[in-house]
């Protein structure tokens, strides 16, 4: 489905993830984010480019994965982005929720 | 001569030096498998031994009966593998070298991974069940367990099996039914998914199971402790779950091996092409079954599909062939609901289960996506599959490795 934000329409999933990650913007990740409760500071944008350059190398993104990167801890991470962190992230960072195989 | 290392004598490894055996000319190939222990476990049978449904007997057996003649049986611990050398290292025997190297040594659990997991109440009220041990010192506890709080948990993914918490938190509500206590236990199911089943379309069809069996679930749950003094988990936004009885799955990991000779990724597992089974890193090696970092289940079926697929790839390795880029994620999963009934899911890499029937399209027996009893005879009769089949890479007839599309409402469900 279609959904207009930040002046621009952009594809979505029934949860409000970009379908497409060419059209996102920092603008865009910006409306996101103030959807969710959040205003985005330099730190959160500091993880927001994290997960990209995770998402851009293919590598799966985990509680994990965040604790060892030496970006964030997972308590700074979940005061960051309250509720689910890595699911908030992600929809703000314009890439799929993280699946895990079942 | 050439030499064939198969690294772990699991269900992958041995299926695979059944496989090969038959395919390698033995003038020219000499195949060597290596494990660290002397017992096969059928480990889809530690999600009954806790509810005392299997005895010990009938999940253990001597690994070397499964081993076809013709092939060296090394029964040691494989110390490091130096790829670059083409080497293996074992304690004793010392040195092996190599032309082909398959890694097959399967997953395990890592309890020490969480805070205050492996505590002085490890196996007192706290336990796991993917380990013998764990199901065997279950089995005891729960036998005389008078009830209370029973928390079914899982720590991280991936796990192997990620269905089995959930059939465990199902048996668990028949096991203290039928004991006359069901009304003294309570049931929740915690876990770091957003929901009990992890792919979408089968939580929609499925969540009912839950609701009817009174369980409950706690979603979205990053364990980052238990505390072991107050009986509590807690995860990382402070939500705590209090327990009287916490049966976990910690987090898996692949063997330190892989770790130790700087082959594996975070959790140890091999990276690995989803679709040949080549590790991404080195030609002549390559890698099946739980000890892969695919993105597919980690279960005994998935590595059955798997086995037919890597035969194939080796002998075309070794013919000098461009690999068959086949493997679809494709697993084939009886879901055991209790009381009697179970169900039946088959999905890949890209495709989620939905209804229909298997193996064949339109008649079944089996129906996918829904419980019945066929379907728990399915589950049972698959322990003898299992040992007369399956790891002595027998085709099991109708199923094929890749997944089929027919006889299944895919336009349905696929929306
Ligand atoms: C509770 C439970 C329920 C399950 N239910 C199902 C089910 O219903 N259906 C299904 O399809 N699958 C199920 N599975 C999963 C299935 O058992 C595994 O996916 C399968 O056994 C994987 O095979 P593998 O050969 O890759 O690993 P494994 O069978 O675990 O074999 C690995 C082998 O490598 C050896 N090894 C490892 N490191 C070393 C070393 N350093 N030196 C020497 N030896 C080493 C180990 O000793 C082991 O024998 C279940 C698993 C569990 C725990």
């Amino acid at each position: 489905m279609n959904k207009t934000i930040a002046q621009a329409t952009i594809s979505v999933n029934e949860e409000g993830y970009l379908t497409d990650f060419s059209q996102w913007t920092k603008e865009i990740g910006e409306e996101i984010a103030k959807e969710e409760n959040i205003d985005m500071s330099d730190r959160h944008w500091e993880v927001i480019d994290y997960i990209h350059n995770q998402y851009k190398n293919e590598v799966a993104l985990s509680i994990r994965g965040i604790k060892k990167s030496g970006v964030i801890n997972i308590k700074e991470f979940y005061g960051l982005f309250p509720g689910g962190p890595l699911k908030k992230c992600t929809k703000i960072a314009g890439i799929p929720k993280p699946k895990s195989c079942i | 001569m050439k030499n064939l290392v198969i690294l772990g004598a699991g269900t992958s490894g041995t299926m695979m030096a059944n496989h090969l055996i038959k395919k390698l000319p033995k003038s020219e190939w000499k195949i060597t498998i290596i494990d660290q222990y002397k017992t096969h476990y059928y480990q889809p049978g530690f999600l009954f031994l806790p509810f005392d449904i299997y005895t010990t007997k009938q999940v253990k057996k001597n690994g070397k009966k499964f081993i076809p003649k013709g092939v060296r049986y090394i029964q040691e611990k494989i110390e490091l593998i130096v790829p670059e050398k083409n080497k293996v290292i074992l304690e004793e025997v010392g040195e092996l070298t190599y032309d082909i190297l398959i890694v097959a040594t399967g997953t395990k659990i890592a309890p020490e991974e969480i805070d205050g997991m492996k505590s002085p109440k490890w196996y007192k009220n706290i336990f796991d069940f993917y380990t013998y041990e764990g199901a065997k010192a279950l089995r005891d506890k729960l036998r005389d367990w008078e009830g209370g709080k029973l928390v079914v948990h899982i720590s991280e993914m991936p796990i192997k099996c990620p269905v089995a918490p959930l059939e465990f938190a199902f048996l668990a509500d028949s096991y203290f039914k039928n004991k006359g206590i069901r009304e003294k236990v309570d049931i929740t199911f915690v876990t770091p998914l957003d929901g009990a089943f992890t792919k979408p379309k089968a939580t929609k069809a499925l969540h009912y199971l839950l609701e009817e069996k009174n369980i409950k679930e706690v979603t979205d749950f990053n364990i980052e402790r238990v505390d072991f003094e107050n009986n509590k988990i807690i995860d990382y936004a402070d939500t705590e779950v209090e327990y009287d009885l916490l049966v976990t799955v910690p987090t898996n990991m692949g063997d330190a091996l892989l770790e130790r000779s700087g082959m594996g990724d975070d959790l140890n597992f091999v990276p690995t092409n989803k679709a040949t089974l080549q590790t991404k890193d080195y030609e002549n090696i390559f890698a099946i079954g739980d000890a892969t970092d695919l993105p597919a289940s980690k279960a005994g079926s998935v590595a059955h599909f798997e086995a037919e697929i890597l035969t194939d790839n080796i002998m075309r390795h070794i013919n000098g062939e461009p690999l068959k880029e086949e493997f679809d994620g494709h697993a084939n999963c009886f879901i055991e609901t209790g009381g009697g009934k179970a169900l039946l899911i088959d999905f890949n890499y890209t495709h989620e289960p939905v209804e229909g029937t298997f193996p064949f399209p339109g008649v079944g027996p089996l129906q996918l996506l829904k419980e019945s009893r066929t379907n728990h005879m399915g589950k049972m009769a698959f322990r003898w599959i299992y040992w007369n089949m399956l790891i002595k890479g027998i085709h099991i007839p109708f199923v094929s490795a890749t997944m089929s599309t027919k006889g299944k409402q895919l336009e349905e469900v696929n929306t």
